[in-house]
């Protein structure tokens, strides 16, 4: 598979497909991330979306959107939405129904609609080998309720229900590795991806839609309303999070894991890596930690974040 | 037109119903085991295996992931096709009222089954009656050979442009699903030709275009958006003005299969059976209308004024047809494979007492709740509600208005 290469130029002339007007809040990260997503199309795309804040504020009847064709269903079934989609593609091109060009079919879910409830459908759809892309943009709680925890939500946050308590202070638990639980599935291509490093994200949108079967993209989308933090700033945390390895950039391409560049330059000089403390302190859903009674919460979060961190420079063969 | 000539197979419900999806030339079927509707996707496995259907056979690992996958590829413009029962339409739910909001024509089999707990596997009706507001069009077979037809049918009235709703089509479990029966089979290019092809009714989209009413590249639509009180209420209304205008429909698409197809089930929507002059009568869905005509026959040739209404079409409910039908009945024994606890007898009764509230003389409407579980329908007990109801002419008195019939009490 030869890379797909690009210039900034190219990207900004080519024809927005997730068009401005939606609702989304001011400093919306999720909505830059669809944006940039659809910038990587490279012909005639069919996009679903489970239910949430995307989903209802890109779509308010009467009207979209999306440039694009486009399905909602409901919250659990992103993945079952595109494997009928897919299905029904092949099909009608075989008996000639329908035009025969390919056609890249990109199921959208928040976290929430993938960690959690989506899950299920998810496993099943990479199981059964659909081709398609999987974009779980995560904003690590359900937002479309109202700032919810979720199986995406980091350990120690702020949520309505893993609120900052006397005795439980955020989010007892961490969040899933998911995008590992994908490269499990033995599927041809995962990834992750930050929109600070656009280009990367772009890259790695294009090698999901390449390849032959399922990919799965987990993009960071920092939400300013459920993070707590001022709306210019959600593309500096994109960048934060990175560089503090709490989300480290990488890509497995048929189970072959291989640190992006981002991440690479921090595992060859770790004197790079920020400590997690840089990362909370921005954000509002932390705030409680910077206590004395809770520090402990961020040395644990540090711990995770650590050894998380070496089992992925081990899985790249790094360390 | 004429009448076909047709093949004898011996069959099961669930092969005919197999065997109709195979010659409808289906795009996409994506199902999950249930007993008692297993059988159908075994069979059409085998179809696909052995190279005899062109349809993208999707083995989901949910009755969720299979009507959201038939949704949307139907949504894309293929024919599709589930089969289900019991707790797998339970774990359907959300998606039966997703699938008729968003107008897309889904046919499927339902094998009748009681719903948990305690588990069972037996016929019973409460799975599709939880249903039935939904926005699917329901039909219920009586016998494998009315499976068949109706599965066939089935796609002419989903598809049909002016109606654009899921339908489902009930067979009773293992009573119809597992047992053997003589069924007609129509040739293959015949179906074919009474099926033709899916026809895409032109809708505005965004930009005020008018395009095909399916997902394609070359005219962008957004299906399924966020539709708040400014015009929900309206979309919610037009499924029900295509409801009503389904009851026609399926009169006609009915009717046109008879043509060919030689085969009639009353006009459609309900059957009657000697109910013309009938002073007593009883109203049933499914197979156990096959008993009651015997028995019916039997209190016939004994000079009882009996009668049977059948009701084949659930939804949309044939109000009209079912009021001029009891016109002449003086008492009404309804019968209900489901039960509607805490309510005033069972779903179907709920209708028939309600249809005949405007009715211009009041026959006695009483309720039998029957055969749960799988409870056999004896010819015994069919005798005993027409018995009861003689009694209940006899006296012009009601004891009970709601009976539970067949069990230990």
């Amino acid at each position: 598979m030869s890379e797909w290469k690009f210039t900034i130029k190219e990207i900004a002339e080519k024809p927005e497909l997730f068009m401005s007007g939606h609702r989304a809040c001011a400093g919306c990260v999720p909505a830059t991330v669809h944006r940039l997503v659809l910038k990587a199309a490279r012909g005639p795309v069919i996009a679903t979306h489970a239910t949430g804040c995307i989903e209802v504020s890109s779509t308010i009847y009467p009207y979209t959107a999306w440039k694009i064709p486009w399905i909602h269903t409901a919250f659990e079934n992103a993945a079952a939405n595109a494997s009928g989609i897919e299905a029904a593609l092949r099909v009608l091109q075989r008996k000639g129904k329908i035009k025969n060009e390919h056609v890249d079919v990109i199921a959208f879910a928040g976290d929430g609609g993938t960690y959690d409830i989506g899950i299920q459908a998810l496993s099943g759809a990479v199981e059964r080998g659909h081709d398609f892309l999987y974009v779980l943009y995560d904003n690590e709680a359900y937002m479309n309720t109202g700032i919810q925890r979720s199986g995406g939500t980091p350990h120690g946050a702020w949520t309505t229900t893993s609120p900052a308590g006397k005795l439980i202070p955020g989010k007892p638990q961490f969040k899933k590795p998911i995008a590992e639980i994908m490269v499990a599935h033995e599927i041809p291509y995962v990834a992750t991806a930050s929109p600070y490093y656009w280009k990367d994200l772009i890259t790695k949108v294009r090698k999901g839609l390449e390849v032959e079967g399922p990919a799965f993209l987990h993009i960071i989308a920092p939400c300013p309303r459920g993070w707590r933090f001022p709306s210019e700033k959600g593309i500096e945390i994109s960048r934060i999070i990175v560089e503090t390895c709490m989300f480290p950039l990488w890509e497995a391409i048929d189970e072959e894991y291989k640190l992006s560049p981002p991440s690479k330059a921090i595992a060859l000089k770790p004197e790079k890596k920020k400590p997690v403390k840089e990362y909370l302190k921005i954000q509002g859903r932390f705030r409680h930690l910077f206590t004395l009674e809770h520090e402990h919460v961020i040395e644990e979060l540090q711990r995770i974040i650590d050894k998380r961190w070496k089992r992925l420079l081990k899985k790249c063969g790094i360390a | 037109m004429t009448v076909v000539e047709q093949k004898v197979f011996a069959m099961s419900g669930d092969e005919a119903v197999a065997y109709a999806v195979k010659q409808s030339d289906v795009d996409v079927v994506a199902a999950y085991p249930i007993t008692p509707q297993t059988i159908i996707v075994e069979k059409f496995s085998e179809y696909v295996h052995n190279g005899e259907v062109d349809t993208e056979f999707i083995c989901v690992e949910s009755e969720h992931s299979a009507l959201t996958a038939c949704l949307t590829a139907a949504a894309v413009g293929a024919r599709a096709f589930t089969a289900t029962a019991s707790a797998g339409l339970a774990l359907m739910h959300e998606i039966l009222y997703v699938t008729s909001g968003c107008r897309a024509p889904v046919v499927m089999a339902v094998a009748n089954r009681a719903l948990s707990a305690p588990i069972n596997i037996h016929c019973d009706h409460s799975d599709t009656m939880v249903e039935r507001d939904s926005g699917w069009i329901q039909i219920y077979a009586e016998n494998s050979q009315e499976a068949y037809d109706s599965i066939i049918q089935a796609f002419r009235i989903a598809e049909h442009p002016d109606i654009l709703l899921p339908v489902m089509v009930g067979l009773d479990g293992f009573f119809l699903s597992h047992t053997l029966e003589n069924v007609r089979i129509l040739p293959d290019e015949t179906v074919k030709g009474f099926l033709g092809n899916r026809k895409f009714p032109l809708v505005r989209n965004h930009e005020g275009k008018l395009v095909p009413f399916r997902l394609a590249p070359e005219n962008p639509i957004t299906i399924g958006p966020l539709d708040l009180y400014d015009y929900y209420f309206e979309h919610k209304r037009q499924q029900e003005e295509a409801m009503r205008r389904a009851s026609e429909i399926i009169k006609q698409v009915h009717g046109e299969y008879a043509n060919v197809g030689g085969r009639q089930y009353g006009d459609g929507l309900i059957e009657t059976y000697h109910l013309e002059d009938a002073e007593i009568a009883t109203i049933c869905l499914g197979s156990t209308a096959g008993t009651v005509k015997t028995v019916v026959d039997e209190l016939r040739s004994k000079g009882i004024k009996a009668g049977l209404l059948r009701i084949r079409t659930f939804r949309p409910l044939p109000v009209k047809e079912i009021t001029v039908a009891l016109k002449n009945v003086k008492a009404v024994g309804v019968m209900d494979r489901a039960c509607s606890f805490g309510g005033f007898g069972g779903p179907v009764f709920h209708e028939i007492r309600h249809i005949l509230y405007d009715a211009p003389v009041h026959p006695h409407v009483v309720n039998y709740i029957y055969g749960l579980g799988g409870r056999d329908m004896s010819y015994i007990l069919i005798n005993q509600i027409y018995r009861d109801l003689e009694r209940i002419l006899e006296t012009n008195r009601v004891e009970k208005k709601v009976q539970f019939i067949g069990l230990r009490e």
